[in-house]
């Protein structure tokens, strides 16, 4: 602890309770006012929670519907509106604020040594565009009933008589939470690193999370753009999508891929900053190479631009543009190749505590190097003709967006749970809803996989009785998926209460983040920071600089 | 070996050559797969259990990585995707190349059904019947959302969209029956949109076309036009000609008019006012409906309206198969052709 502070609290401290940003000022509206990043971090995470576990509810019912192949327990309606609930509330709602709303917000300005977030307004007011337009889209897809799928593809979702107007008003608020929060993260990196804290030494995450600001900047404009004309086409008629007055209802698909490509990185990315920081505190190592982590989240955040093309292969593309979004999507593959060897390489001759956030990180890198490789396969033109709108582009991507970013999410919110709360969860009860999200969820996964090369089209509510036994294979998955998330909710909650206390630094980890006190103090450290160590250093002289 | 993989993957019959070769990548990407996440699990497991914790706090070697085995591990990645690039790539170019000769059937999709439309004159709904042995070509619209056309024993799919006519191109060679499905959501009934693919052998196919030829009755589409089944599909086009008063500016003989003339048009190379040369194919002859002032002639005057959401897809397509027929019509007396250059066969 020399290295920073000798003003800090021992470990233990019993002389005075000392003040945290948690019991500063308790008051509801301190909280609903405050300008604290952390507090901003779990606003952000109670919400996006609760947005996760209604999605994760869509999906159940989803999934006991097509335990038959007719209907189960919906009609083809209300199917076609939980699909799309399912879809609009995971992606806009959960997957894409999760990690930098929640984790980025809190960890970020700590782990750069900063008192704040260079916008704190502009950072709680990011926080309630996203409360009010999650409030204006889920108000809007239930009582107008949206049917267009998250993708919204014209010509459809023009002619759709659905609520898809008020739907799109709410994800374009939405989109400026996203804006504000980049923005802010990439004025704060650059401009309030601690005194000393160059570039390449941050903690990894804080690259990840730069890497993630610049897509939200650069790209969520975009989604903006196709959404408001969507909307212009839907409610003042234009016809930019109709054929038959001159639009071209595939410029709606390059609009909207051109974000929601990378989307996908904007989830993924934070989610590959949290495994490196488990990797590197749990196996007492530094990074195999730091630079290569810190680089492959720059060459993520920039060539995910150029491959939008790759799902529109059989949307009428031409047979040079499939072939030059085919390579581009071929040279992203690699940096997180790149990221997995190092991640692997980073175990290596290190001394591994096998406790929970490792679990979820070793599952991670199984899932994640099977759900990115099969990205590549249907990134393959030949293949993805066969592929494309199957239930194996839907296993592929569920296994980079569960199997890859909740695992992580996972991962972090272990990991984290004694910065944030002061207190430790049960190892036992982590260990054991786990092994069951892992389980949980290749279960119900790897089967879609087999659906789609069976030829299974996705966003079917009927199915051919020939697919049904991998259907009820999958279903009984997401059964026992859910019972891990309860019970990872039930230990949690049972641990903010009366989890043991954890001290300030229980993983004894040389990240930044761990410096200062757990839960954190008001304006995060008691003394101003000096980062002079190393926050992956475990070697012999590290030990010495921080204890 | 390819049956047992076949199997163990669970996917479709392969009812062409292109749906093996398709699946041999499919064998070896898939295979590497499951091979580098094993690996990968494995590597780590054994870190796992080889270094685990022994003492509290302990303390670990520095170790950074070597670029003499990150760079090798980079290029080595690197390598085995733009081989599969490669590979599928060049199969992709042979899916969306249609050789020459091929049957050609128009497709005509819209909620909740496909139509298929035949030259010769039969239509059918959801069924779509082809000889095996033979390249046929589909040519598709749609009449109001996105749909796409998906036949898993052929590992082929195309999105069928509005107002443009796409084409997919394949060559059968076992006589079956394998379903068709919609695989672009395109509303409530989405999953209702299924067809099936009868492939039969080449006399079989004579025989069911001649009984269709036959039996074609005259149904009335809902919008009250003559659908191509009314009867041949070259003469129920030039009846729309006549109904749109397409004869007069064009004409069919060669001569000179308001617009060019539709004889030997198809496929012959056109130079634009704007210098660009294009093939008349069956898109360019479909945009210049809808569009004609984007790829005006040279010589001409950008005076034809759009006929955007006046002639039904069934009409145009008729339309385009009467200009086709036409490309060797007889030259009215007089009239001498410039050289018109063609396409070479490939």
């Amino acid at each position: 602890m020399s290295a920073m502070s000798p003003g800090l609290v021992p470990q233990g401290g019993v002389l005075s309770v000392p003040p945290t940003f948690v019991n500063d000022d308790e008051s509801i509206r301190s909280w609903l006012l405050t300008t604290d990043h952390k507090r901003v971090g779990v606003l952000f995470f109670v919400s996006t929670a609760l947005m996760m576990a209604l999605g994760g509810a869509f999906a159940l019912v989803l999934r006991i519907e097509h335990l038959t192949p007719e209907r189960t327990i919906v009609d083809a309606l209300a199917y076609n509106r939980l699909f799309t609930m399912h879809g609009v509330v995971m992606v806009f709602l959960f997957m894409i604020p999760a990690i930098p709303g929640a984790f980025g917000n809190f960890l970020v300005p700590i782990m750069i040594g900063a008192k704040d977030v260079a916008f704190p307004r502009l950072n709680i007011a990011s926080f309630y565009f996203y409360f009010v337009g999650a409030i204006v889209v889920l108000v809007a897809m239930q009582a107008g009933g949206l049917d267009t799928g998250w993708t919204f593809y014209t010509p459809y979702s023009v002619q759709s008589p659905s609520a898809v107007v008020p739907t799109l008003i709410g994800l374009f608020i939405v989109g400026w939470s996203s804006i504000l929060t980049g923005l802010n993260f990439i004025v704060t990196i650059h401009t309030m690193r601690a005194k000393g804290l160059g570039w390449m030494r941050m903690p990894l995450f804080v690259w990840s999370i730069y890497g993630t600001s610049i897509i939200q900047v650069l790209a969520t404009p975009v989604l903006g753009l196709a959404v408001a004309l969507v909307a212009i086409d839907h409610g003042l008629d234009w016809g930019l999508f109709d054929p038959a007055r001159g639009g071209d209802p595939v410029l709606f698909q390059h609009l909207f891929w051109f974000y929601s490509h990378p989307a996908v990185y904007i989830m993924i990315l934070p989610a590959m900053g949290v495994v490196t920081e488990v990797v590197c505190t749990f196996c007492r190592k530094n990074p195999f190479s730091y630079r290569a982590i810190a680089y492959s989240s720059l060459g993520i955040a920039f060539v995910g631009f150029l491959t939008w093309g790759h799902h529109m292969f059989v949307a009428g593309l031409s047979v040079f543009d499939a072939g030059a979004f085919g390579i581009l999507s071929m040279l992203v593959g690699i940096f997180s190749a790149i990221k997995v060897f190092t991640w692997v390489g980073t175990m290596y001759r290190g001394s591994i505590a096998f406790k929970t956030p490792l679990l979820y990180v070793f599952t991670f890198l199984f899932l994640f190097v099977f759900g990115g490789m099969t990205g590549i396969a249907v990134a393959t033109t030949s293949l993805d003709v066969h592929w494309h709108d199957t239930y194996f582009v839907v296993a592929h991507f569920h296994f980079i967006m569960v199997g890859g970013t909740l695992t992580a999410y996972l991962a972090g919110l272990h990991y984290w749970f004694p910065k944030v709360t002061g207190r430790l969860y049960s190892e036992r009860w982590g260990m054991l809803a786990a092994a069951l999200v892992s389980a949980g969820f290749f279960v119900t996964f790897f089967p879609q996989f087999l659906l789609g090369n069976a030829g299974m089209p996705r966003r079917y509510y009927d199915y051919p009785p020939e697919y049904q036994t991998l259907h009820v294979i999958s279903t009984v998955g997401s059964w026992v998926l859910a019972s891990g998330m309860i019970l990872t909710v039930t230990y949690l909650a049972w641990a903010l209460k009366s989890g043991k206390r954890a001290g300030n630094n229980p993983w004894h980890s040389a990240s930044y983040e761990w410096l200062t006190r757990s839960p954190p103090p008001p304006h995060n450290f008691d003394d101003t920071p000096a980062f002079v160590s190393d926050p992956y250093d475990y070697t012999e002289t590290g030990r010495l600089s921080h204890e | 070996m390819n049956e047992l993989l076949r199997r163990l993957l669970s996917l479709p019959p392969q009812a062409s050559r292109m749906a093996r070769d398709i699946d041999m990548l499919h064998y070896f990407v898939i295979g590497v797969t499951m091979l580098a996440s094993f690996l990968v699990g494995v590597v780590a497991w054994t870190f796992i259990v080889r270094y685990r914790q022994k003492a509290h706090q302990e303390v670990t070697v520095r170790v950074e990585a070597p670029l003499a085995f990150e760079v090798p591990m980079i290029v080595g990645v690197l390598a085995l995707f733009l081989l599969w690039w490669a590979i599928g790539f060049r199969q992709f170019i042979e899916i969306s190349t249609p050789p020459p000769h091929t049957l050609d059937i128009y497709v005509t999709a819209k909620q909740w059904m496909w139509k298929f439309s035949y030259p010769e004159g039969p239509s059918a709904v959801e069924e779509l019947t082809v000889p095996a042995g033979r390249p046929v070509r589909l040519i598709m619209t749609s009449r109001d959302v996105i749909h796409s056309l998906y036949i898993p024993a052929l590992r082929l799919k195309q999105d069928v969209i509005p107002g443009r006519y796409v084409t997919m191109w394949f060559e059968a060679d076992k006589p079956g029956t394998y379903p068709i499905y919609c695989a672009e959501y395109c509303g409530v009934s989405h999953s209702r949109m299924r067809g099936r693919l009868v492939v039969l052998s080449d006399e079989d196919y004579g025989v069911w076309l001649a009984a269709s030829e036959a039996q074609a009755v005259a149904p009335r589409d809902t919008d009250g036009v003559a659908t191509p089944s009314d009867s041949n599909l070259r003469s129920v086009g030039q009846a729309v000609a006549v109904r749109r008063a397409c004869f007069a500016c064009h004409t069919v003989d060669g001569q000179r008019h308001v617009g060019p003339t539709w004889r030997g048009l198809y496929d012959s190379k056109v130079k634009l006012t704007d210098g660009r040369t294009v093939v008349a194919d069956e898109a360019y002859l479909t945009k210049s409906m809808m569009e004609p002032r984007a790829d005006v002639v040279l010589g001409f005057n950008p005076v034809m309206p759009s006929y955007h959401a006046v002639l039904s897809e069934p009409e145009t397509a008729a339309l385009v198969e009467f200009i086709k027929s036409l490309r060797d019509a007889p030259v009215a007396p007089g009239v001498v052709l410039p050289p018109v250059e063609t396409r070479p066969e490939p």
